[in-house]
């Protein structure tokens, strides 16, 4: 029953560093550029300009009804459709797995950071924000220096749950063919014949990794909660 | 059937055809609205039976995890942080390559030749598994928040501890904890796309085929997308009645 | 200095103002004061703008502040205002609080900034909390930071709506005896308050508002001893009861 040969994890180290190493790149990126453009997605939400705020709720309405690897799906096929459209190129212009990974991730993370960041910036008092107009910062600046930096210290929690969750979602690049941690132990392993000590390996970092980050998180929680 | 053919600028030219569901894939039998619908089928059935499978199962892990009973806390804790915290795609593919080789030689057999629907068994169980260790969080944190004192009330009153869950802290719990529970499921609804790595033909997986058998990708990527909304707003509303219905007057949340 | 003109204000159907007019000079001291829900802190937040109104004009120092085209923050820049729940920034450091709108409304490098903070500070008795945060300072320290802070900007008024309301009894005192203060260097100041000791000891008109009105328009004295109104009577006897 039991015929398991460790030492493949072993020749499989390199390539599966390799795919570690492309799942936190793309972790990263994802985190970075999405709560950076899901900031901007929140204020448009919150703005008084109504075609902001149509587009805004209808980017992010669409974006958390849709699977994932549909998504990647509409990235993949589409993109290059539209950029040839757009630049008038004579074939569509061919963008390639990789890019098409971070873009779809930083743009699908974007809709998910941009709620939990909207909820933030709503639950910071509104006296917060007529001491600062009050002061005479314009709409911007209080928002820039006095509403923002507050909301995202009060969100941290949250923020650091969704990058778990991306984390965990970066697997599925397995669609595009993509060596990412799973990828490579995928095509490590179907070289080799060896599934079941791969799979499991893998299964154990992510445990590892994970639980650490969860941790992570529960203990900022209780820390901004007493601060509070 | 009707076929447009878009020139927008130089060198686009992708024809499009909106009734492309009805006509037939080169020596299929089955038009492409078929292909869509047998693949929501799948959809539905893999998210509704892991659902309810997980919210069974979750409910139970998570009321253990709030007993005063340490090893059963212990195991709660230990079966949550296990299947959260690893991705469910590698869930899927454990249930589905590694399972089978590690079970008794029988077993392991029955499932990789007799079982029926092997892609959807494999699918359904890592599904369940994952969500059900979510939901657990869920209502352990939506029992600890019903009001502390309604454990020393029902206990005082010499209720035993199943009856206390049963009758007093659970079915509170529960209204606290379906605005969460209502997200879930739609987050299963989506997860439910993850098993065409594996073989099962859902909805996505369809509708890549229809787009790659008919090259008419921004339709049938559309129906797709349309259907999963449609879903999603259906389960939403589902719920919310089920809230509803639930709710209990002059309880203090 | 500061004029309001017939002053109307709704929510939604509930009218929350009436027709209000008073005018406050340069250097005096008025305190608005009046029964619960009668309008008063929202008169005040009309002043800089913070409320928008339906009816009427309000102008300081000459400058409308009703009406279009009206360039807001740079007219609130010039006003001070200190609010009930004193609305210090959390998560920036005291100093750092009464810098902010100095460098980014007002424009002054930091140093120009930190330097007059820190004198600010020293005069309400707080310098050695500069590098605080906010929520380690009492009820009383904050309020005071916070009369610091709409100091620094150089104001020509300052707007005080019910300064000392969320504050501990014992904590009252620190942040008025700083506002007599500032009264006797020549201030212009409106205050929202029910501190009666207060007003008499330094207001120099004061305004009796009841459901929306402005019932009783006087200069401090005449309000005290005499009151026109029986509304106003049966306040003052309830409040200075205690």
């Amino acid at each position: 029953m039991f015929d398991l040969d460790p030492s493949v994890i072993v020749r499989a180290m390199p390539a599966l560093w390799n795919g570690l190493k492309f799942t936190l790149l793309l972790t990263l990126v994802a985190m970075s550029v999405g709560i950076v453009v899901g900031t901007l997605l929140a204020l448009m939400r919150l703005s008084g300009n109504r075609v902001m705020r149509g587009f805004a709720l209808g980017y992010v309405t669409v974006m958390r009804s849709i699977p994932l690897v549909l998504v990647i799906f509409w990235f993949y096929f589409l993109m290059p459709l539209l950029l040839q459209m757009t630049f008038h190129t004579e074939r569509p212009v061919q963008i390639g797995p990789v890019m098409t990974a971070f873009v779809t991730f930083c743009m699908f993370e974007a809709a998910y950071y941009s709620e939990i960041i909207r909820g933030g910036i709503q639950s910071i008092s509104g006296g917060q924000k007529q001491a600062a107009q009050a002061l005479g910062l314009r709409p911007s600046q209080a928002m820039l220096y006095v509403i923002l930096p507050q909301a995202l210290r009060r969100m941290l929690p949250l923020l650091l749950t969704q990058t778990i969750i991306l984390f965990q979602d970066t697997s599925l690049v397995y669609v595009l063919s993509i060596a990412d941690f799973t990828g490579a132990a995928s095509k490590f392993a179907q070289r080799d014949g060896r599934l079941v000590e791969l799979y499991l390996f893998v299964a154990l970092v992510y445990l590892v990794i994970c639980y650490l980050l969860s941790r992570l998180s529960k203990r900022l929680k209780r820390s901004t909660e007493r601060t509070a | 059937m009707q076929c447009f053919s878009l020139n927008v600028g130089v060198g686009m030219d992708y024809n499009w055809n909106w009734s492309v569901f009805w006509d037939f894939a080169p020596g299929e039998s089955a038009s492409y609205l078929h292909w869509l619908v047998t693949g929501t089928s799948w959809t539905l059935a893999t998210t509704l039976l892991a659902f309810t499978l997980a919210f069974l199962i979750g409910g139970t892990v998570g009321t253990l995890r709030t007993s005063t009973v340490r090893p059963l806390v212990w195991l709660g804790n230990l079966y949550t942080e296990v299947f959260r915290n690893i991705p469910l795609l590698v869930q899927m593919f454990i249930c589905f390559f590694v399972v089978p080789e590690l079970l008794p030689l029988s077993w392991g057999d029955y499932l990789k030749q007799d079982l029926p629907y092997p892609s959807f068994f494999s699918a359904v169980v890592a599904l369940t598994l994952f969500t059900s260790a979510k939901l657990s969080e869920l209502f352990k944190a939506g029992i600890e928040s019903v009001a502390y004192g309604q454990r020393g009330a029902a206990l005082a009153l010499g209720l035993r501890p199943t009856q206390m869950y049963l009758n007093v802290l659970l079915p509170q719990a529960i209204r606290v904890v379906f605005p969460p529970l209502t997200s879930e499921a739609l987050n299963t609804l989506k997860n439910s796309s993850v098993a065409l790595t594996i073989g099962l033909m859902e909805l996505t997986a369809q509708a890549r085929n229809v787009s790659e058998y008919s090259f008419n990708t921004f339709e049938a990527f559309t129906a797709a997308t349309v259907i999963y909304v449609a879903i999603s707003l259906l389960m939403t509303f589902v719920m919310g009645r089920i809230e509803s219905s639930l709710a209990v007057r002059g309880a203090t949340r | 200095m500061i004029q309001m003109k017939n002053l109307s204000k709704w929510y939604g159907d509930f009218q929350v103002l009436k027709d209000c007019t008073t005018q406050l000079s340069r250097g005096e001291v008025m305190v608005v004061c009046g029964p619960s829900g009668s309008g008063k802190s929202t008169l005040i937040k009309c002043v800089n703008g913070l409320e928008p109104v339906q009816e009427g004009q309000i102008s300081i120092d000459g400058q409308p502040v009703t009406g279009r085209g009206v360039d807001l923050p740079k007219l609130r820049a010039r006003v001070g205002m200190v609010f009930q729940h004193f609305e210090l920034f959390p998560h920036l450091t005291i100093v750092e609080n009464l810098n902010l709108a100095q460098i980014k409304v007002l424009k002054r490098d930091v140093t120009t900034a930190t330097s007059k903070s820190t004198a600010l500070l020293e005069r309400v008795g707080l310098k050695a909390h500069a590098h605080k945060y906010p929520i380690q300072l009492s009820g009383g320290q904050q309020q005071r930071v916070a009369i610091a802070r709409a100091l620094a900007m150089d104001p020509i008024a300052m707007l005080f709506d019910e300064p000392t309301s969320a504050l501990d009894p014992e904590m009252v005192n620190e942040v008025l005896d700083v506002m007599v203060e500032l009264a006797g260097e020549g201030m212009t100041m409106m205050c929202v308050t029910h501190e009666m000791g207060f007003a008499r000891k330094v207001a120099d008109r004061i305004v009796f508002m009841d459901g929306g009105e402005i019932i009783e328009d006087v200069k401090s004295e005449e309000f005290f001893s005499a009151p026109r109104s029986d509304r106003a009577r049966s306040f003052l006897s309830k409040i200075l009861q205690h």
